[in-house]
């Protein structure tokens, strides 16, 4: 390749970049601004009243450090949304994770009969629209007292998850090699010590690629939590949306702020595993 | 210094039509360096996997030293194995690799680094406890592999082709590093092969396998001069093979009567089969043997440096013969040529 060419490349990318960007300054600007409306370009007035409104930086004059720890223990709505959907997101994750751990294992590893078809049972659910199986799957959790509550939430938030993990999964073990754990066990470790210092190092790096996928799918999911939950369970999504049908556009940003931060926050930290050499392509690597 | 005893040993895979190791019983003594040899899919790594504890057998036992392991977990049968890829965790260097098993027995961490000295000296690979599985060769890595499975003073050694992923030069080396390390340590020490000359070069005795079944456990000489049946004989490189009817403390064949000296002629079965090594053959213009001598006829002379192979018809029977090509007579093909088959170098065997 040329070096003009790769110049060019280059500025498509930052371009690209930037049009993904651009809505979140947006974004921020009207967070911080009061009554921004076209045609100005910038606002005439920068304020913080949607935080206020959100009750997460008290009231001018009330701004002391007292203030904001009364105001927080006032247990605000979107604290509490926040809270609901980082525990409901880490909960599923880890659940996931220990179930598809044996399923990825047998699918990655072994070959039998109906392999394809019980692969194409687990995708299935990304395949279909939710509001297919939510409403059939909302008569059941009605009848078994799972409707309207947190554990229920947790559950059908499972749906769309295992896929996603299971298939990610799976790839770590097709590239793996049980063989090494056969040597550490002649070599005299137990089968806990095989697991930790063998096994787990091996798939690591595509457990993290996992669990990112299933705490993104869990945190950004609306449908699922607004039916099952039947508005018992907020999450911050839920929020988003009453939010923006309020029609009030700084709270909106503001709370949209709120909503992207934590996952571009992990995202960040795990973005080494995503991309390049390891992530989903962890296992042993070829022998 | 232990002995292991396999008696009865079977083991079915579902995906084979017949067992993958049937009914096999091996001794082996303490200190041996035994072979197991055989084409691939014979049943030989199985047999391994069982005595380590990753395959448990339909049926049989296996006795390490008087106790049967079968029961016993395979991280506490003192048995290690170093597979045929060397499987060197990748997440650790050299040193980490070969002071697994002593980490694993809780020993402390100056006694460890003391031994994986020693053993990396032992290996002769000192000075590249820091590096990576990946940034060595081949060959180091199958050292390293040795050392880490040796630092245990293992009852039990098991190496899985130990010398099929190395190139030509590096075999040599490698083998009469394994030999020096096994008679140091004195470990028991099992390998597999597929290679019957590795075997032969390497072993005290060789369980020589087809198809799951032990056809002969014996020494490597025995397998030249005295093998058990055709297959075993065969597959050392045995090409003379003549038909044979007991006959008065003699055998009779279709080229006439041999005169047998072996010591098994009494557990003969009544139709046998006379074999010899193609080395041991003589041959001669003029009729100037006493006995086991008869005419022929020469088919064909191939001369291939130290050695020149003849091949020999007599009456409807081909036979190879094979002569030091130094101070030979001159003979060519269709001269008449009289065979004489030691007694004492001829052995029969059942079929």
């Amino acid at each position: 390749m040329n070096n003009n060419l790769k110049k060019i490349n280059i500025y498509a990318i930052y371009l690209g970049a930037f049009i993904l960007i651009l809505p979140l300054i947006a974004f921020f600007i009207n967070a911080f601004s009061f009554r921004w409306f076209y045609p100005q370009v910038i606002p005439k007035e920068l304020s913080l009243q949607a935080w206020v409104r959100l009750k997460l930086i008290p009231k001018p004059g009330q701004r002391t450090f007292d203030g904001f720890i009364e105001l927080w223990a006032s247990n605000p709505a979107v604290i509490k949304a926040l809270l609901n959907s980082l525990s409901i997101g880490f909960l599923v994750t880890i659940v996931s994770i220990i179930i598809a751990l044996p399923a990825a294992r047998v699918l990655g590893l072994l070959n039998f009969r109906f392999k394809k078809l019980i692969i194409f049972i687990m995708v299935s659910p990304t395949i279909l629209p939710p509001i297919a199986f939510v409403l059939g799957l909302n008569i059941n959790f009605i009848s078994w007292g799972f409707s309207g509550n947190y554990f229920g939430v947790c559950l059908v938030h499972l749906v769309p998850i295992m896929p996603y993990v299971v298939l990610t999964m799976t790839g770590i073990f097709a590239n793996y090699n049980p063989d090494f754990e056969h040597q550490a066990r002649t070599l005299g470790a137990n089968k806990t010590k095989t697991f930790l210092l063998i096994t787990l190092p091996a798939i690591a790096p595509g457990m993290v690629v996992a669990a990112l996928f299933a705490f993104l799918v869990s945190w950004s999911q609306y449908l699922l939590t607004f039916l099952i939950g039947a508005g018992k369970v907020m999450t911050l999504p839920l929020l988003v949306f009453s939010t923006a049908s309020s029609g009030n556009p700084a709270l909106t940003a503001a709370i949209s702020i709120i909503f992207i931060f934590p996952a571009i926050l992990i995202l960040f930290f795990t973005s080494k595993f995503v991309s390049g050499e390891s992530g989903a392509t962890s296992g042993f690597g070829k022998i | 210094m232990s002995k292991l005893n396999i008696k009865n040993l079977i083991k079915s895979f579902p995906s084979m039509d017949r067992p993958a190791v049937n009914n096999i019983n091996l001794d082996i003594e303490s200190g041996e360096l035994v072979a197991f040899l055989g084409p691939s899919g014979c049943g030989k790594t199985t047999i391994l996997k069982m005595i380590t504890g990753l395959f448990q057998p339909d049926s049989g036992d296996i006795i390490l030293d008087e106790q049967s392991l079968l029961k016993i977990p395979t991280e506490k049968r003192g048995v290690v194995m170093v597979f045929q890829n060397y499987l060197l965790f990748p997440y650790m260097n050299v040193n980490e690799n070969v002071g697994f098993a002593l980490k694993m027995k809780g020993v402390d961490k100056n006694i460890i680094d003391q031994k994986v000295k020693e053993m990396l000296e032992l290996v002769k690979l000192p000075d590249i406890g820091l590096r990576k599985p990946k940034q060595l060769s081949g060959g180091q890595q199958q050292r390293v592999a040795l050392a880490r499975a040796l630092i245990s003073n293992p009852r039990i050694l098991l190496l899985d082709e130990p010398l099929s992923n190395l190139d030509a030069h590096l075999r040599d080396e490698m083998r009469d590093l394994i030999v020096t390390i096994q008679q140091k340590l004195k470990v028991t020490t099992i390998f597999v092969t597929h290679d019957q000359e590795e075997a032969v070069l390497l072993a005290d005795k060789i369980a020589l396998i087809f198809d799951g079944e032990l056809q002969n456990f014996t020494s490597p000489k025995n397998y030249y001069e005295k093998p058990k049946n055709i297959k075993a004989a065969k597959f050392f490189g045995g090409v003379n093979f003549i038909n044979a009817k007991k006959d008065n403390n003699n055998l009779s064949t279709t080229i006439g009567t041999v005169h047998y000296k072996g010591e098994n002629y009494t557990d003969l079965n009544e139709d046998n089969i006379i074999t010899i090594r193609p080395e041991n053959i003589k041959l001669s213009k003029n009729n100037d043997f006493n006995d086991n001598s008869f005419k022929g006829l020469i088919k064909s002379v191939i001369f291939s440096g130290t050695h020149t192979r003849y091949k020999i018809i007599v009456k409807d029977l081909e036979l190879e013969c094979s002569l030091q090509s130094v101070g030979l007579q001159d003979i060519k093909t269709d001269d008449t040529i009289y065979v004489h088959l030691p007694s004492d170098k001829i052995w029969a065997m059942n079929e």
